[in-house]
């Protein structure tokens, strides 16, 4: 792929001295490559900008992908049944993967994992603000698999197509995995609305709970949209918070039909003029609450995030030593490669 | 306890039977076991598998490194397939309409019948990894013994086990080795994770007459065969991790009779709740 792209400059830091029209000349050529869809590839000149845009996106993805793992995980030891159990152990398991390739892919970018683990350790990066809410039910399983699972793969479909090779190719496979827990979530919702009243009531609360912090998740109204314009251009982002908000709660809202629930919301309608689902204001404060720190259990995940790290110190050191023991060469491999001989 | 000649081993296939005229369990070519020492025995294997499972179901998120949330997470994902499979087997050998969940998510501690080694609480990394070993190294030479047995359905859940544990297997050796021989804290602490499970392992060895006649009937591999085996794989791993072989007379004991630890209790609590809060639900 680097070799079709034509530009120039490969090898060398973004911020190399260069003589002021050459910089000019790599960017034009940069965004004609953007513009005519094709991919850029770890080993192309980019702007610094850009690099630190998706350094930023795709590390933040990855920690979320990362810290989503707790409230999920919450229930394994408690899933009613061991098929639930089963699914959600792999679900959970897939949602680690997932944070394995996003880090590898933020590495082309020249930034290491431990790096961006310290970063999320110490605040400085942050984690989708959805998983600060608490799974307080069976049902919270569903709903999150149904609904926040069902936002998630709607941002990132267009991410698939994302200027950034590895990360739009690391997006493939997360949204067929993504999209297969989203069918799962809604089958634990569909079986508990048809259940027992108290497994219905159950399934209503989750997604009373739920729904709101799920049209969060796209982000603040395209007007207060800080990066979106330039991301557009770069072609990271394909589409606006507000239409993939849109085309969200079009897409939900006869699934809810579906499973005979409702949705909290009061005003949402057909608008046969917009051809789209009306639907009421967004609590932008609570989002912001959230986001600066102080939802349900942004305090608990990061504790929790630190503690294992801190605790498994002194693992990682340990298979660190043995390594280096292995490379002074009087271990294992020096003994099977002849070394008593 | 019976002798080795003609049951199955580690390595290989039971010889053809030579007895006859016993009564035949249900979906079982006559082994001439009843089908009550065929449940007891698929309780054991599955309640092993469930709740190794189950405790190491709860460490994802809490361990060293991602890749290791992962590999736990895997590893507890096999078990709980193995688990499904045998209890499954159990309730249709046992004919009351029992499945996989009834058995695992309905019976009281006291009919448990996993050994206790499994339910252990996981106080440390070095815990687990001490106790994958033993548990491990045991389900890998049970289940390819247990390929031969005269039961088709155990050999046939044998056959797939066989491959997951042996990767468990791997992983716990590289484990164990790497903290006995990495820090002076990591060998410290795989010493006395291992001194903490060790004595527990005895009890996957004992025979009762339940085993005997599944031994006898070649239903189930002869326990006392696959000891010495099971002792020297794991003397080796020990020796490469510069760890000392633990020395106890103390074998506690009781878990295939359905008698547990303390800990054992609150596993089934948090695993039980919520369905026995919601009698006849399903889920």
């Amino acid at each position: 792929m680097p070799a079709d792209t034509g530009i120039e400059g490969r090898d060398q830091a973004p911020s190399e001295v260069r003589v002021a029209g050459e910089v000019e000349e790599l960017e034009r050529r940069f965004q004609e490559l953007v513009d005519a869809d094709q991919r850029i590839e770890p080993r192309d000149w980019m702007p610094e900008g850009y690099r630190r845009t998706l350094i930023r996106q795709i590390a933040q993805h990855a920690h979320s992908e990362i810290i989503g793992m707790q409230p999920e995980g919450n229930w394994i030891t408690r899933a009613p049944s061991l098929k639930r159990k089963a699914i959600l152990l792999a679900k959970v398991q897939d949602e680690g993967g997932h944070g394995i390739y996003l880090y590898s892919a933020a590495e082309t970018l020249g930034v290491s994992r431990d790096e961006l683990v310290d970063l999320l350790h110490s605040g400085r990066q942050k984690y989708s603000s959805i998983f600060n809410y608490p799974t307080l039910t069976w049902a919270d399983v569903g709903a999150i698999g149904w609904l926040v699972d069902g936002a998630a793969i709607t941002n990132q479909i267009p991410l698939c197509r994302c200027s950034y090779g590895p990360y739009g190719r690391a997006m493939v496979r997360i949204c067929k995995e993504e999209s297969f827990h989203q069918r799962q979530g809604y089958d634990i919702l569909y079986t508990l609305a048809r259940g027992t009243p108290r497994q219905r009531e159950m399934a209503q609360d989750a997604v009373n709970r739920w729904w709101w912090p799920s049209l969060m998740m796209f982000g603040p109204p395209d007007e207060a949209s800080q990066h979106s314009a330039q991301s557009m251009a770069w072609g990271i982002k394909r589409h606006s918070n507000d239409e993939l908000r849109q085309r969200f709660v079009d897409v939900t809202v006869p699934q809810a039909e579906v499973l005979g629930l409702s949705l909290p919301d009061p005003e949402i309608r057909w608008n046969e003029d917009r051809g789209h689902y009306d639907f009421g204001p967004i609590d932008w404060d609570e989002l912001r609450r959230v986001v600066s720190g102080d939802g349900p259990c942004n305090r608990q995940r990061m504790a929790h995030k630190v503690a294992a790290h801190e605790n498994g110190r002194w693992v990682r050191e340990a298979a660190l030593a043995y390594e280096a023991k292995l490379e002074a060469g009087y271990k294992r491999g020096a003994r099977a490669s002849g070394r008593a001989a | 306890m019976t002798t080795a000649g003609s049951r199955p081993t580690p390595a290989g296939r039971p010889t053809p039977p030579g007895t006859g005229g016993a009564p035949t369990p249900p979906g079982n070519r006559a082994t001439g076991v009843t089908s009550e020492d065929l449940v007891t025995y698929a309780l054991r294997l599955g309640d092993d598998a469930l709740i190794m499972a189950q405790r190491l179901g709860s460490l994802v998120t809490n361990l060293p490194e991602l890749e290791e949330d992962l590999a736990v997470a895997n590893i507890a994902l096999d078990l709980l397939g193995q688990a499904r499979a045998l209890l499954t087997y159990a309730g249709q050998l046992e004919g009351k309409g029992r499945g996989e969940d009834e058995l695992a998510l309905e019976r009281d501690e006291r009919e448990f019948l996993n050994v206790q080694l499994v339910e252990l609480p996981d106080r440390d990394f070095a815990v687990t990894m001490g106790r994958l070993l033993l548990f491990s190294t045991y389900q890998l030479g049970l289940y390819r013994a247990l390929t031969g047995s005269r039961d088709e359905t155990l050999a046939g859940v044998a056959a797939k086990a066989a491959k997951e544990v042996a990767y468990h297997r791997d992983h716990a050796e590289h484990w164990v080795v790497r903290l006995g021989d990495g820090t002076e804290e990591s060998h410290a602490r795989m010493q006395a994770g291992l001194a903490e499970v060790w004595p527990y392992g005895a009890e996957l060895f004992e025979v009762d007459a339940v085993q005997e006649r599944l031994e006898r009937a070649e239903v189930a591999p002869d326990l006392a065969a696959l000891r010495p085996g099971w002792e020297s794989s794991i003397g080796e791993v020990l020796a490469e991790a510069t760890l000392e072989p633990v020395e106890t007379s103390w074998e506690p004991s009781g878990g295939r009779r359905g008698l547990h630890t303390e800990s054992f209790g609150y596993l089934l609590a948090e695993m039980q709740h919520l369905r026995r809060s919601h009698p006849g639900a399903r889920w």
